[in-house]
């Protein structure tokens, strides 16, 4: 990674941060688009040029990718996508080995772990970035989430899914959910998972805008893989007062949002 | 118009007389139980439907199977209510009697509810026709009752997830819908997911199409031209309208939507250009309108309707309760429109002028609203950046405040308690036409509400 070049494009007005939307056309489904929001939105605010690249099956794979964002699919999407993500299974595994922040939601967290078993039980080969597998039950966990993340807080959103995901002893949950029947297989009352600067969850809601810690998690881990430790902290520092208030009132937004969210029923 | 009641009663038969006393207790129970829900005021519409259900399971399959005409079913994601109101009325005026589900109880028990109180002792229906809105998990429902004539079938949007789970199962759903049908199935040629339906259909059923002038395809794209779409505001380029996939564009229809115009639009029958006036608002009501047109010409096949007489049908369609409905507020015009998934939303924002308005959006969580709120993030609201939103309210108020503020949209106020959020918006600028847009249970509120404030203005007058 050239990096003396681009410390200098830090010094500069607003250094470039690129963000990968995976699989955009087919795996974006309900809501996930918010997150692209969230973090471009957060991002400029600090400071950063944001820019976003969508990414779908047998496009050329763009340089530079500091960050990877990645949603869920109908089945039908997960079937177009599943040949080309196989093709770039090691190159997302390096990166991933590399630290670069990645948040996958519902489809594509299934599909980052070893395999997922389908109803009819056949197994489709996943990108095993996350130690974790997935198999198909007929009943869907539907309706609105909660979870202690033990970095971010409280989490909320809202799940949608028919896969139980079970996590390897290599990955920690994302968070932890107070009842049986959610989360990640409804039984261990674990939700998501992480592993060095990745994130999969099955939090839709959408996931960020509502959530701006596990945002800044991201856009924190994009600019020091990118511009060397303590560049978010020294760019927050740098805010002038107009991105400063615009900040606060998204951060109180949210939590607002939050609150009623977490209080209403399933 | 000549009255079409032909078909001859089936004569009495020995052993039916127990199943009709049973139908009869069914019917007398029913009403009561109406009655006493209405007196009571729990508006509980549902209630007599599960009654009687009870006491007579084949209610709802006999009652519907004496019409002449038979059913007509109208399902999709967007547009049943507007566009089963649009056949109803063009189907009224060109001289069928129609029976018809009143707006929201579009669900099986609902219909039997409705039937209930338009039912005579008899227990029969003067109606020619049954022209039913039925959401697609009961349509499914209902054709296993009943197996509709017809079936008009709008489109499939990302709507609801959580009830559905997919929008292929959605689609799904409504191929069964599709297999069912005995006479002819209608569809939107323009929905991938709807032309496609038209390989289900039984061999004997007839299918036919409505669809759009190559001009406006893109004021109505699909749900994955919708997704694809996100990307253009990035300025990154590729032009993917272009990509669009509309297999059954081509496809010869009974009814296309030419152009629109303000409260006016231009129609293609057979090759001919028709006008008309329309009461609608917004352009996605007048697809609708092509969709109805396209229906009712297959209904009345037997009557060959002339144009004129189709276009003066169209024209008397008032909106339906809530869809593009207009109260008048102390001389100023108080709009209500309906906002129930991304796609709706969007059409709605780009219907309707935001300039030389006070816009106000309603945002509640219950199961008709859809409990998940990620819908909101589907919707692209810069169009509202340069007049702001006036009052944002509903249970998830600040999850609306929250998207538009990632819109760079201005927010004056928010009041998460409907009344007060109403009272106040109506307050800030007396006389100035004012916008709401709301999601279901929302409107039911602020609907009630208005009627309480205008009502209490006509008493004024009135006394």
């Amino acid at each position: 990674m050239p990096q003396t070049q681009d410390k200098a494009e830090a010094a500069g007005n607003r250094p470039p941060l690129r963000i990968l939307s995976l699989y955009h056309r087919d795996m974006n489904i309900y809501g996930d688009s918010g997150n692209i929001l969230s973090v471009i939105r957060r991002a400029e605010l600090y400071g950063f040029r944001p820019l976003v690249r969508y990414y779908d099956p047998g496009d050329a794979w763009p340089e530079g990718i500091d960050m990877i964002l990645g949603g869920g699919g109908q089945d039908h999407g997960q079937e177009r996508i599943i040949d080309d993500l196989h093709k770039r299974s090691r190159l997302l595994r390096d990166l991933a080995d590399q630290d670069v922040p990645m948040l996958m939601i519902c489809g594509l967290y299934q599909l980052f772990g070893h395999y997922f078993e389908t109803s009819e039980h056949e197994r489709l080969e996943g990108v095993g970035i996350l130690d974790a597998h997935t198999v198909a039950q007929p009943d869907r966990m539907i309706g609105n989430l909660v979870e202690q993340a033990q970095d971010f807080g409280r989490v909320v959103g809202y799940e949608n899914h028919s896969g139980l995901t079970y996590l390897g002893k290599g990955t920690q949950p994302l968070g932890t959910v107070a009842e049986d029947g959610r989360g990640n297989n409804g039984k261990d009352h674990t939700e998501g998972a992480r592993w060095k600067k990745i994130i999969g969850t099955y939090m839709h809601g959408s996931l960020l805008p509502k959530n701006p810690a596990i945002t800044d998690f991201l856009i924190k881990g994009a600019a020091e893989r990118r511009y060397g430790k303590g560049t978010l902290a020294q760019m927050q520092a740098a805010m002038d007062q107009k991105s400063r208030s615009e900040l606060e009132r998204l951060d109180s937004l949210a939590d607002q949002a939050s609150r009623i969210a977490a209080s209403r029923p399933r | 118009m000549r009255s079409t009641a032909s078909k001859t009663q089936p004569a009495d038969q020995p052993g039916r007389s127990s199943r009709r006393w049973r139908s009869l207790l069914a019917l007398l129970v029913g009403k009561a139980v109406r009655l006493v829900s209405r007196l009571s005021h729990h508006g509980g519409s549902a209630l007599p439907g599960k009654v009687v259900e009870r006491i007579d399971p084949g209610f709802l399959a006999r009652t519907l199977s004496e019409l002449p005409r038979g059913v007509v079913l109208v399902s999709g994601t967007n547009g049943k209510t507007t566009t089963t109101r649009m056949v109803a009325s063009m189907l009224e005026s060109l001289g069928l009697k129609v029976f018809t589900n009143p707006t929201g109880s579009n669900f099986t028990r609902g219909v039997v509810s409705a039937l209930v109180s338009a039912l005579g002792l008899s227990g029969r229906l003067h109606a020619d026709i049954a022209v039913l809105e039925l959401d697609e998990a009961y349509a499914v429902h209902f054709v296993r009752q009943v197996k509709p004539r017809y079936a008009l079938l709008l489109n499939v949007m990302r709507d609801q997830l959580d009830r559905f789970g997919e929008i292929d199962t959605t689609a799904r759903l409504l191929g069964q819908v599709a297999q069912a049908t005995t006479g002819t199935v209608v569809l939107n040629r323009e929905d991938p997911r709807i032309a496609r339906l038209a390989a289900q259909t039984p061999a004997q059923t007839g299918v036919a199409y409505f669809g759009l002038s190559d001009d406006l395809l893109t004021y109505f794209p699909t749900d994955d031209d919708m997704h694809a779409s996100d990307r253009e505001s990035d300025g990154a380029g590729a032009d993917n309208v272009s990509r669009s996939f509309r297999p059954g564009h081509r496809l010869p229809a009974e009814a296309t939507l030419e152009r629109v115009m303000e409260h006016r639009a231009a129609f293609r029958l057979d090759g001919r250009l028709l006008e008309t006036d329309l009461r609608l608002e917004g352009v996605y009501n007048f697809y609708n309108a092509a969709a109805a047109l396209a229906l009712v010409r297959v209904v009345l096949e037997d009557m060959e309707p002339d144009d004129a007489a189709l276009m003066d049908a169209l024209s008397k369609v008032t909106p339906a309760f809530g869809r593009g409905e207009v109260i008048t507020y102390q001389g100023a015009p108080v709009e209500l429109v309906l906002v129930k998934n991304p796609m709706g939303f969007r059409l709605a924002l780009s219907s309707f002028n935001p300039v030389g308005q006070d816009t106000m959006i309603g945002i509640r969580d219950e199961y008709a609203d859809g409990r998940d709120m990620s819908w909101l993030w589907d919707v692209d609201f810069t169009s509202l950046r340069d007049t702001g939103v006036a009052m944002v309210s509903g249970t998830r108020a600040y999850d609306m405040a929250l998207r538009l503020a990632y819109d760079q949209v201005p927010t004056e106020a928010i009041e998460t308690d409907l009344d007060r959020a109403l009272t106040a918006f109506l307050k800030a600028h007396p006389g100035r036409p004012k916008r709401i847009y709301c999601t279901y249970t929302s409107m039911l509120r602020l609907r009630s509400a208005l009627g309480r404030i205008t009502s209490v203005d006509d008493a004024g007058v009135g006394a």
